[in-house]
């Protein structure tokens, strides 16, 4: 268990469509007593769209990014973002095995005046295999005011936090690891705050994010088919841990609702939510009420928030 | 011989004789089909490289078409015409014309990487299907596809501020797409939205979009990467051969 301060890498989407996850992620840390210090002035990681530009230059968006934590003495950046998560991941491994991409970058950084990212100085980690290894099941447990229990949750990863497997070398190391084909850790978090979580067998499918709104029929096709599964599993609620995964869940569950007349009530919300109203945070600290997807009623009936 | 799998064949190359006796044996009407002779002669030898050439396609020419993209893909699931596997064997042949009549739906792959995750080849089949959806554009065989303009809008703001703002980003992509911003599903969405808001957070959206949030001092990151997009640019033109006065075939 380790408590030291970590640099926080919101991202652009937890300062928007995200700010519940933003919110509650803070709100989480200071309960648990966890130091997060921001990072000084960062840039966007490119998301799933500079990649389609070029790849290095998504590369290079968030080697400056490692580099601004490098030079602010943190060993450890944490970014709750699926997105911004994997493509922090993806430079570290480009840098480290490509040189054309190591080129690219320290002439990239050199023209913009800053120094470059040196490979395998900082290391990258998701929200959840932070709160894994700073607090753990069992630290969580001896924390919970307000036992999840009789929740039962579907937990949704999605695709940035597992695939492509390369670019996670500590994933599938065995026991105690996180594991690619079948993710665990926020199971594994949500279970220690007392929730029920169901057998869902798409954790890890797509919900067609990086087209939620070039190709929006497609996406609320997959949206909907997670969610029909969900209720079929028997869930109240998807557990999510990215920001885009979880506005395009509630925005194509209200689309699938009003242009193919498919209803759907599951309920959607940030596991770092779930997590913070098991610390006994109140729903308004984090932030349920900035959802779309509205769960007030649901908690309220729980005994939650 | 009668084909079982008709469905299979394209309709214009099923052959369907009415009156036609073969060595004296009478093979008209419907029971005996035949399949349109085709020689191709049309190779086009330099497709592999010109999708090596572009981001995502390099490894292109690893592939030994055991179909593991096509049977872990999302869209593959919704669409069975979806077929990377498909498209990788037709580029790696060089068949530009069979390839070419799939150019309105290549550019569908989400990028969940489920192919890549499932390739023992390494061939990175979402970065293939990125580059041949990128080589139908800059060949003029597609306009600009939806998915293309938004990765353009998204990428200009980061490039030119290093942040993006989702509201901005929402109306130009709209805009550049013809659609309206006031579809029934998104007025639904903002009106379960704003029924519970609390008025600081709406404020701080507001502002957002009114002062667009930037990283301080990206001048001169945003120099190098203008003069960086200008090189891959004026790169992959010349490997696809087009002579910089727009695209052509």
């Amino acid at each position: 268990m380790t408590n030291r301060p970590v640099a926080y890498y919101p991202g652009c989407a937890l300062e928007g469509t995200g700010h519940a996850y933003h919110r509650s992620t803070k709100e989480l840390a200071n309960a648990l007593g966890l130091g997060l210090v921001e990072l000084e002035n960062w840039n966007c990681c490119g998301a799933m769209e500079v990649k389609n530009i070029d790849p290095k230059l998504q590369t290079y968006l968030s080697a400056r990014n490692l580099a601004i934590s490098e030079k602010m003495g943190f060993e450890t950046v944490m970014a709750p973002c699926n997105g911004c998560y994997h493509n922090l991941k993806k430079a570290e491994y480009d840098l480290t095995h490509d040189k054309t991409s190591q080129e690219v970058v320290e002439r990239l950084s050199k023209k913009a005046g800053h120094a470059a990212y040196r490979a395998g100085s900082v290391r990258t980690l998701h929200v959840l295999e932070w709160l894994k290894e700073a607090i753990g099941e069992e630290g969580l447990k001896a924390r919970v005011k307000n036992s999840l229990k009789g929740l039962k949750v579907a937990n949704y990863y999605g695709c940035m936090y597992t695939r492509p497997r390369h670019i996670f070398p500590e994933k599938d190391k065995g026991p105690g690891s996180e594991s690619t084909s079948k993710p665990h850790f926020m199971d594994d978090l949500l279970a220690a705050a007392g929730a029920e979580n169901v057998e869902y067998p798409l954790k890890t499918a797509c919900c067609g994010g990086a087209h939620t709104l070039s190709d929006s029929d497609t996406s609320t096709k997959l949206v909907l088919n997670l969610l029909t599964t969900a209720e079929a599993c028997g869930a109240d609620v998807i557990a999510t841990e990215c920001p885009t995964c979880h506005s395009g869940l509630e925005m194509h569950q209200v689309r699938a609702e009003k242009v193919l007349g498919r209803k759907t009530t599951v309920k959607i919300l940030y596991f770092t939510q779930l997590l913070g109203m098991a610390l006994g945070l109140s729903a308004r600290k984090v932030g349920v009420h900035e959802n779309i997807s509205d769960s007030r009623a649901l908690l309220k009936a729980r005994g939650l928030g | 011989m009668p084909i079982h799998e008709k469905s299979l064949i394209r309709p214009e190359n099923l052959i369907t004789h009415e009156e036609l006796v073969i060595d004296e044996v009478n093979v008209s009407g419907h029971w005996s089909t035949f399949i349109q002779p085709r020689v191709v002669t049309d190779y086009d030898e330099r497709l592999q490289e010109e999708i090596a050439a572009l981001p995502g396609g390099e490894n292109i020419h690893r592939c030994w078409q055991c179909g593991s993209c096509t049977n872990s893909c999302t869209v593959n699931a919704i669409n069975p015409d979806f077929n990377p596997r498909y498209w990788i064997y037709l580029i790696r042949l060089g068949m530009k014309e069979e390839l070419v009549r799939d150019k309105e739906i290549i550019w569908q792959c989400v990028s969940c990487n489920k192919c890549t995750y499932a390739c023992p080849r390494d061939v990175n089949p979402e970065g293939v299907m990125k580059a041949t959806a990128r080589w139908l554009e800059l060949k003029g065989y597609t306009e600009k596809k939806p998915s293309a303009i938004f990765d353009e809008e998204f990428s200009a703001q980061v490039f030119a501020k290093g942040r993006i703002e989702e509201g901005r980003l929402l109306q130009r992509f709209f805009a550049r797409t013809r659609q309206k911003l006031l579809q029934d599903w998104l007025v639904e969405l903002a009106r379960r939205l704003f029924s519970r808001l609390p008025l600081m957070l709406m404020m701080k959206l507001g502002w957002a979009s009114l002062f667009h949030p930037r990283t301080r001092g990206w001048r001169k990151a945003r120099a190098a990467i203008a003069d960086y997009v200008a090189e891959c640019e004026a790169m992959e033109r010349q490997v696809l051969g087009l002579n910089g006065k727009g695209p052509s075939s």
